[in-house]
């Protein structure tokens, strides 16, 4: 982070809280983490903000980590 | 309960040896554990021997030689406090040759004391004044004249309580529950024989003394030397009710003792299991909040936050909240509100407040203060055991032979439980304490570390699994535990990640800035020095890995075996009177009660039977979720039962702006806090002396809160919310909170034998208490993990973004102090403004002297985030490159400049690690000077209008 009073909007935080889930469980292997990091997006965000980082997944494909998208393409699976 | 004083044993109990021993006393056959005192004894069958210097709460000291009896066979007449029973004892405790002996020892007493009983505060209250009765005592043949003790100066500086020498018999009663019981070492014996005085520190007055005002001197002293003030001024008390404290996580409780409905002191009760009889200055002494001016007894409204206030009836204040909680979700949509539970109101009052937002306003948008403090044990310890809660009660610190302290200062946030502690300290057991600060217990009076990791703040996780590498790589597991217990491929897996050298201590060392040999030294003893305990707090959970610095925690106890029996386990430290009953109670966005998922269609199914509704199966938004949907317009409503988001949440400029964005905020509490600024209805709420319920403690421990005064705002607090509730169309119709609780007893399989009848049986219950443990559960895990098999965890180290730079080069962390608590808003209304009447900014010597920078002076403090000013104080209790402050003062603004970053797992947020620059400055800051105006403009309450 630069040294600049940055405030994160609410999509940069969200995708900021995806990558971090995803960083902080890569060291179980890329196929537990994107288990565990779409788990914990289920189980613990609300259905607007599970909506959001899905069209940001979209919107934005270079924000995401790559544990973190395919978490979030797990989770918006039909 | 009407008044009578707790008996009085004399002696402690003996350290069980399992064997009893029966004995004669006064020709009656007597039964009693091995090692058990003659004086207890006696007491302990209705005999009572008189006493001047023994008291049940500290060892026997044989000096007042009032207690002699005879013992057949012996010669002499041996003290009954110093001397333990034996198999055939025949004693005496009254004949002639003892009564003279008594009575020239009360004789000799009384020369020189006072003889004012009719006008002194302990009249009628006064051990000396009984004994004198007791033993018959009817002239003193020595006179009055010559020398006495009586005209020393009183010393009053102490707030709470006056110390008289001239009334003091020097039976060191209080010296010694200093040392013993508190720990502190604060008094003394000065001088010897005739002039032998009691002496705060070096001959100091009490306030400036070492003494920290825990009122265990008061209690002791068997005259009215040490006397409470409030005693002085209305006299003693009339009937007593044993209620619990509403402060810190230990749940201390007390016999709130009376005159009528004027509460008149708060005295430790002997029989509380959390704290066995003692206290701390605030659950002692501070509670005159309840009664301060700037309590608000009236509902008030208004339309804007730039009006002054309206005072309304309570009708119109609950019909207005209703109707705008309703507008708002017509306009916005049914997750456009929320909530957010107190964790220092009733389980029963937090259970109500989530069952408001789940039936009523259909959603699970509630959350509660543990997400800012032990929401990552909550996931922690779920995911490796089983169960959101520590594993043991606070007794079991009393068989640790190690104790290892990560991320606490017990001694400050928990002093009760740190008492203790220390004891087992003195005793033996041994200490580790990994913290960045030299906390009080690293050393003190008899209490010295054994090992500090002054660990740079943020490097939690590179240091605890360093200690893992040390002792998966020199084999100092405990195989066989793990075999049965855990998971054994999980652990496999585990302990080859910890083995990789990176993670060695010597490869860390430059990351966390302790020695390789120091880390291996404590790891060796943590896992070979006995029965280990660990002890942590908000230095843990307060982290962007916070989770992971808990499940590191837990992976270390279940790989050396220490879960399952009393001397061990993983024991956070919650901070709140009931934060943990918050948490059981299901304030979490994802939880019902119990900590079942809201996707747990069977638990689920259970709510909507009992409340007759469809249930949300999506979980709802945290707090900081709450803030950002607000700032994006899709979160209009609040209601806040108890909690300052605006002073304790991080980032003050987030906070501020996403309750500028709602349209309606509902604040229920005491005063017109920070949040209450940005309020457009304000509850006036009932404090836990107006109120029924119960708190549960860190131990898991259900305690009864006991009403003892009408309530001065009109409601208790659940019957406010109650009333919301109605106004919202739902039927709720309790009569009592018992009716609430077993509401919760129905619904909440660890709760379902928690009944009030149950807990007046046996004073507390500690959860799960059910079928499976009708009479709770002390120790958890003892067989089985709750999950089954215990599960390992691979926590790899990853580095909070929040980082140190040229223009932000030193590290911020943040704590409690003794005498405040939290956010101040109950501690700053008492006379505990004597100790902490400001934040300081603790700055390690040489960083204050490359900034030019001298103790007291006032200093800016600035982060990527803010800027504050506060006055500093310089110690080398701090590490070089390491700043430290307490947040008690709303002036201080101390999360204006704490950041957003927060755990992975729970969005705890990371406040003990923010990047600052700190430099010399004028005064307070522009953003303080104009925040105080904006809180004073916002605290206006309009006159009322004259009738017509």
């Amino acid at each position: 982070m630069s040294d600049e009073n940055e405030v994160m909007s609410t999509e940069d935080r969200l995708i900021y809280m995806a990558n971090q889930i995803a960083r902080n469980v890569a060291a179980l292997g890329e196929v537990e983490a994107v288990a565990m990091t779409a788990d914990h997006i289920r189980a613990f965000w609300d259905p607007a903000m599970k909506q959001r980082i899905a069209v940001l997944a979209t919107a934005r494909p270079d924000a995401l980590s790559p544990i973190a998208a395919a978490a979030v393409g797990r989770i918006m699976a039909p | 309960m009407s008044y009578t004083r707790e008996t009085d044993h004399g002696t402690p109990p003996a350290i069980a040896t399992g064997k009893s021993v029966t004995l004669t006393i006064d020709g009656q056959p007597v039964t009693m554990p091995e090692g058990t005192s003659i004086m207890r004894a006696a007491s302990l069958t209705g005999c009572s021997i008189p006493k001047l210097c023994a008291t049940d709460n500290v060892e026997s000291f044989g000096s007042c030689r009032l207690c002699l009896v005879e013992v057949e066979g012996r010669g002499g007449y041996p003290a009954s406090c110093t001397t333990p029973i034996a198999e055939g004892m025949v004693v005496r405790t009254q004949s002639e040759r003892l009564k003279q002996l008594r009575r020239g020892v009360m004789e000799l007493y009384i020369s020189d004391h006072p003889l004012d009983c009719l006008t002194c505060p302990a009249n009628g209250d006064c051990e000396l004044q009984e004994q004198a009765g007791a033993v018959g005592l009817r002239d003193v043949r020595y006179g009055y004249d010559g020398a006495t003790n009586m005209g020393q100066a009183k010393d009053q500086s102490n707030p709470y309580f006056d110390f008289d020498p001239s009334k003091c018999i020097v039976c060191s009663r209080c010296v010694r529950a200093c040392d013993e019981v508190q720990g502190t070492f604060a008094l003394t014996i000065e001088g010897r024989g005739f002039d032998s005085k009691v002496a705060p520190s070096q001959g100091q007055d009490f306030l400036s003394s070492e003494c920290v005002s825990c009122g265990a001197c008061v209690q002791a002293c068997p005259t009215a030397t040490l006397t409470e003030k409030k005693v002085v001024e209305v006299g003693t008390p009339d009937r007593a009710v044993v209620t619990t404290c509403a402060y810190c996580g230990v749940g201390c409780t007390f016999r709130a003792e009376m005159r009528g409905e004027e509460l008149v002191r708060m005295v430790p009760w002997k029989d509380g299991k959390a704290n066995r009889g003692h206290s701390c200055v605030k659950g002692r002494f501070a509670w005159g909040y309840a009664q301060h001016r700037d309590r608000i007894l009236n509902p008030m409204i208004r339309a804007s936050v730039d009006e002054p206030w309206r005072e309304v009836s309570w009708e119109e204040a609950i019909a207005h909240t209703a109707s705008e909680f309703r507008r708002i979700q017509a306009k916005y949509g049914t997750r456009s509100i929320g909530g957010i539970t107190s964790s220092r109101c009733t389980n029963e009052e937090t259970f109500l407040v989530q069952k408001l937002i789940r039936q009523g306003f259909g959603n699970n948008n509630v959350d509660t203060c543990a997400r800012v403090c032990h929401s990552p044990t909550g996931y922690g310890l779920k995911t490796t055991f089983g169960t959101s809660a520590g594993t043991q009660d606070f007794d079991s610190v009393m068989q640790a032979d190690v104790i290892l302290v990560i991320g606490a200062n017990p001694t400050d946030g928990h002093p009760v439980f740190a008492s203790r502690m220390k004891k087992r300290l003195r005793q033996g057991a041994k200490l580790i304490v990994i913290d960045p600060r030299r906390i009080d217990l690293v050393k003190s009076p008899h209490v010295e570390a054994d090992h500090h990791l002054p660990l740079r703040p943020g490097t939690n996780v590179a240091m605890l699994t360093a200690l893992a590498h040390v002792i998966v790589t020199e084999k100092l597991y405990d195989e066989a535990f793990i075999r049965e217990r855990c998971d054994w491929d999980e652990f496999a897996e585990w302990a080859d990640f910890v083995s990789e050298p990176q993670r060695s201590p010597e490869a860390v060392e430059p990351l966390t800035g302790v020695s390789a040999e120091e880390v291996r030294m404590a790891a060796r003893l943590y896992a070979t020095g006995g029965d280990a305990a660990i002890y942590y707090g908000l230095g843990v959970t307060e982290h962007s890995q916070g989770s992971s610095t808990v499940m590191a925690i837990a992976n270390l106890a279940m790989a050396t075996g220490n879960i399952g029996r009393e001397g061990v386990g993983v024991n956070p430290l919650r901070g709140q009177n009931n934060v943990q009953g918050a948490c059981d109670m299901g304030s979490f966005p994802h939880e019902l009660s119990g900590y079942r998922h809201v996707s747990d269609d069977a638990a689920r199914g259970q709510f909507e039977q009992a409340w007759g509704v469809t249930l949300d199966a999506e979980p709802g938004l945290r707090i900081p979720n709450m803030l950002d949907a607000a700032t994006d317009g899709t979160f209009k409503g609040i209601f806040i039962q108890g909690e300052d988001i605006l002073q304790s949440d991080p980032n003050t400029h987030h906070v501020a702006a996403g309750l500028a964005a709602m349209e309606c905020v509902v604040v229920q509490d005491l005063f017109l806090n920070e949040t209450a600024n940005y309020a457009h209805v304000f509850l006036p709420g009932s404090t836990f002396l107006e109120k029924d319920g119960t708190f549960t403690n860190a131990e898991r421990r259900i305690q009864r809160v006991r009403k003892v005064m009408a309530p001065l705002n009109g409601f208790e607090d659940w019957e406010i919310v109650q009333l919301v509730a109605q106004a919202m169309g739902l039927g709720w119709s309790y009569a009592h909170p018992s009716e609430i609780m077993d509401e919760i007893a129905a619904l909440t399989p660890t709760f379902a034998g928690v009944h009030y009848d149950r807990l007046e049986e046996e004073g507390s219950l500690q959860w799960p208490a059910n079928d499976a443990a009708p009479d709770g559960t002390p120790t958890m895990h003892i067989d089985g993990f709750v999950r089954g098999k215990g599960k390992f965890v691979v926590t790899d180290y990853v580095p909070t973004d929040e980082k140190t730079g040229p223009r932000f080069p030193l590290l911020l962390t943040t704590g409690r102090i003794l005498s405040q608590y939290n956010v101040g808003a109950q501690t700053r209304r008492t006379a505990n403004e004597a100790w902490h009447a400001e934040d300081r900014l603790e700055i390690h010597p040489t960083d204050a002297e490359n900034r030019g920078i001298n103790d007291g002076d006032w200093v800016s403090l600035k982060s990527r985030a803010g800027e504050t000013s506060l006055r500093a104080l310089i110690t080398e209790r701090v590490a070089p490159g390491v700043v430290y402050t307490t947040f008690h003062h709303p002036d201080t603004q101390a999360n204006v400049i704490t950041t957003d970053y927060s755990d992975w797992a729970t969005n705890c947020p990371e406040y003990k690690v923010t990047a600052v620059q700190v430099m010399r400055s004028n005064g307070p800051s522009d953003w303080q000077r104009d925040y105080a105006s904006q809180a004073r403009q916002s605290r206006r309450i309009a006159p009322l209008e004259a009738a017509e």
